[in-house]
């Protein structure tokens, strides 16, 4: 009777004494890409993100790929070559012809979640042993590079 | 002998012992009420209420704790060098530390403000003083980095700063030490009352971009100026400093400087002195002082020397400043957020003055004055008066004030925290600190808008509350519940430093906004690698720059030949990570100076002069991925005068036999 007691007040101490914390407190670090995400598992092949359906054109969109380009020197060539070679990452050779280009995307774009659950993503992880770096892309960004890799995959 | 030897040792012991339990205080633990651990409790991942921004004294820095947690977060660099970051050692930041005096790398700080609009923390901003060599500093707190540093010419020590008005139009820096100024400065010490002047800066603060100028200089009487607070509400527009040393002793002040029965709180009217400004009546005076800032854009700070500085002269622009006499050696000097009354706390005193700056108006109004002090109007005591906290306590020094109307004051000598109503002058509370209390902070207790729920107390001794850690013990704070009628102390926890002021702010003005990365397209660094095709090592006669990108888990170049002794090497480090909480460290063997740390997207520079032949090992300091260990490189140095051509590379294996 008695360790019972002394647990209800316990617990009723804890409970009136936790410090309130501010609203937009609880939100933060922003996680927002988590509600976004949930609902596109039905595809695997796409991956998980918020890109659905992307439209690729030919012949291939010439400003996409030199702005691709740019970002591939800054933020993507210290890890993936361009050849089939991998060094930190893989090599992006033939990575349009392997990828659908929304999972292409949603791997640049999401990869906390991709890393989580993506069971491909999860296999690049076992072989790599380095978690993809997020390099703060936008989905334009990731857009640019996906044009990139399909000219470095010899489309026209 | 060795029996004798043996027998002392016990004996020691057994005193020591015994007068460790002698002088223990009694009951300091019967003071926790039960629920206090659940009150400070914050669950794992969970996060605080408040960020408490820890001045830390005699390491030159500041420190950013939780509140209600007492968790350290911080050691934020300012004053004083850091070689877990390499602040001070970098290239990048070695200007901020530039002064008149050349490098100054260490510093004293005492003092934060954060800015406020409309009398409201506003979460832009944090101030701090260099007491020792004079200077103010700004943190932006969205990068939790010192932007800049300013110096005060004609100062003798920036003690009363770097208090801040209203609006955050002005933070001011009140010298604690007169000393002789202008041409006439090789003077006997004895010439004190003759030569010796105080000066107050009031230092503009641009509204958008917060950076500082000296918007004008007041020259005072010599005294000393221990701490001020501004005006809010109606009294905005004017400034309160306590003054001691008014007998303008120059040796032995513990006793030559506490002969008066009172010193001054001096009021200064900084509207009027704006208005003399305007009218052309300030004088431009020759001054050399340094004004360093960080460039978030290139990442880098550059120290410009400074040549004149306007001065105004209270004794012949009358209005600008009046005297109120204050007993005795007044310390703290604080307004209560309705801008109404201004506490004073008289270091020997046994009361506490309060103020009314409606009865300082109409006793200025009726120059009901009981003389001059060195050209300057004293109004009558009487007249300036609200009242007097009776017997509050011993040794006051600093008050605090919640959003109920209540005070918050401090007692060094009989350390303890006393609550009392600023209108009816009632003491209401009062609890123990261990020890010896020097600053406390309520939260926004110095706004016109207190957050209250807290009062934490920065104490100067601990003596038995921690583990012992030799001759030196940590420094510590306290954390008191005032939500109620009684305060209720919650939590003791150990700082760094020595905490003298502090301010506390609300998490949720500041959290948000928190910078995490710095975009790499926005990188103007001069020696910027936007991405490794760009890294390079370039030769300028005997300087050798290395335009080096980190990224998990390799440096390029990470293979570097044909550097020579007698080169000094500048390695220009660019983190490529976008991701929050990736910096990268960098560290050559044998370097003179510290690590850097890089944050994502930024550009550091560690300077290496090599000083003997062989192939030196360097890498990255920061744990950064599982392959961490691997991220290393190697730099070749040759002989003087040697032909092994500049190469660098990173992945390039040769099949050859050594050259």
């Amino acid at each position: 009777m008695k360790p019972y007691l002394t647990g209800i007040v316990c617990l009723t101490l804890l409970a009136s004494c936790a410090p309130d914390k501010p609203k937009n407190i609880e939100e933060f670090p922003d996680q927002s890409t988590k509600s976004a995400v949930e609902d596109v598992i039905s595809d695997p092949t796409k991956g998980l993100g918020a890109i659905k359906t992307v439209t690729l054109k030919t012949p291939l969109e010439l400003d996409r790929v030199s702005r691709g380009l740019a970002i591939y020197d800054m933020k993507c060539s210290a890890c993936h070559k361009l050849t089939a070679q991998r060094v930190v990452g893989p090599g992006w050779k033939d990575i349009t012809k392997r990828r659908q280009p929304e999972w292409v995307m949603n791997m640049i774009t999401n990869i906390d979640m991709m890393l989580e659950k993506d069971p491909e993503a999860q296999k690049l992880l076992e072989l790599c042993l380095m978690r993809m770096p997020n390099q703060n892309m936008s989905i334009g960004d990731a857009r640019d590079v996906l044009e990139f890799m399909r000219q470095n995959d010899g489309e026209k | 002998m060795k029996t004798i030897k043996k027998s002392v040792v016990l004996l020691l012991g057994v005193a020591s012992a015994f007068m460790f339990y002698s002088c223990k205080p009694k009951g300091p633990q019967s003071a926790i009420v039960g629920d206090a651990a659940s009150k400070v409790y914050v669950a794992p991942g969970k996060y605080d209420e408040f960020y408490n921004i820890v001045s830390g004294g005699f390491n030159g820095q500041m420190s950013v704790y939780g509140i209600p947690s007492g968790r350290l977060f911080k050691i934020l660099p300012v004053f004083s060098v850091f070689p877990e970051s390499g602040y001070g050692y970098s290239e990048e930041t070695k200007p901020m530390l530039n002064t008149s005096h050349g490098f100054v790398p260490w510093d004293d700080l005492h003092h934060i403000a954060l800015s406020v609009t409309k009398g409201e923390h506003d979460g832009r901003w944090a101030f701090g003083n260099a007491n020792n060599t004079p200077r103010v500093a700004r943190i932006n707190l969205k990068t939790f980095k010192t932007e800049e540093i300013l110096e005060l010419p004609n100062s003798g020590g920036n003690h009363s700063s770097p208090f801040i008005t209203e609006n955050s139009e002005y933070i001011v820096a009140g010298t604690r030490f007169s000393v002789p100024v202008g041409d006439k400065r090789d003077v006997p010490i004895s010439t004190y009352k003759e030569n010796f002047k105080g000066t107050i800066s009031f230092i503009k603060i641009d509204p958008i971009t917060g950076r500082m100028n000296i918007g004008f200089q007041l020259k005072t009487p010599g005294v000393n100026f221990d701490l001020s607070r501004a005006g809010k509400g109606p009294s905005h527009g004017w400034f309160f400093f306590s003054c001691y040393n008014t007998e303008q002793a120059y040796t032995l002040l513990e006793v030559n400087a506490t002969q008066k029965d009172k010193d001054f709180i001096m009021a200064v009217n900084w509207k009027k002195a704006e208005e003399y400004i305007a009218q052309g009546k300030g004088e431009k005076v020759k001054a050399k002082y340094a004004h360093n800032l960080l460039d978030e854009g290139t990442h880098m700070a550059t120290s410009e020397m400074m040549t004149e500085v306007l001065q105004l002269d209270p004794t012949i622009l009358k209005d600008i400043i009046y005297f109120i006499p204050c007993p005795k050696s007044p310390h703290g000097c604080d307004t209560d957020p309705t801008g109404e009354y201004i506490v004073a706390s008289g270091k020997l005193a046994a009361i506490i003055p309060v103020f009314s700056f409606t009865k300082i108006q109409a006793a200025i109004a009726a120059k009901d004055f009981e003389g001059e002090f060195a050209g300057i109007p004293v109004i009558k005591y009487e007249s300036a008066l609200h009242g007097e906290v009776k017997k509050p306590g011993l040794g006051p020094l600093h008050t605090e004030f919640d959003e109920k109307g209540n005070a918050y004051t401090s007692f060094f000598v009989s350390s303890e925290i006393v609550k009392w109503n600023v209108k009816s002058l009632e003491v209401l509370d009062r609890v123990p600190t261990y020890y010896s209390i020097g600053h406390l902070c309520v939260p926004g207790g110095p706004t016109s808008k207190p957050h209250g729920k807290y009062v934490i107390a920065y104490n100067k001794i601990t003596k038995d509350r921690y583990l012992p850690t030799g001759p030196e013990l940590t420094q510590s704070a306290q954390l008191y519940d005032i939500s109620g009628d009684k305060m209720q102390l919650l939590l003791d926890f150990p700082t760094t430093g020595e905490p003298h002021y502090a301010e506390a702010i609300p998490a949720s003005l500041i959290a948000p906004n928190s910078t995490k990365i710095f975009k790499i397209e926005e990188n103007n660094h001069p020696y910027v690698a936007k991405g490794e095709k760009e890294a390079k090592v370039v030769r300028k006669g005997n300087e050798v720059h290395v335009y080096m990108t980190a990224i998990r888990s390799h440096l390029v170049p990470d293979n570097i030949e044909g550097i020579k002794m007698g080169d000094v090497v500048y390695f220009h480090v660019t983190n490529l990570e976008q991701d929050w909480d990736v910096p990268h460290g960098f560290a050559i063997k044998g370097a003179a100076n510290a690590e850097i740390l890089i944050m994502p997207g930024e550009t550091q520079t560690l300077k290496w002069t090599p000083d003997e032949v062989g192939v030196v090992p360097f890498y990255c300091t920061d744990f950064c991925s599982a392959l961490h260990q691997e991220m290393q490189g190697y730099a070749r140095v040759s002989p003087a005068g040697s032909n092994v051509p500049l190469k660098f590379s990173t992945g390039v294996v040769e099949e050859t036999s050594s050259k």
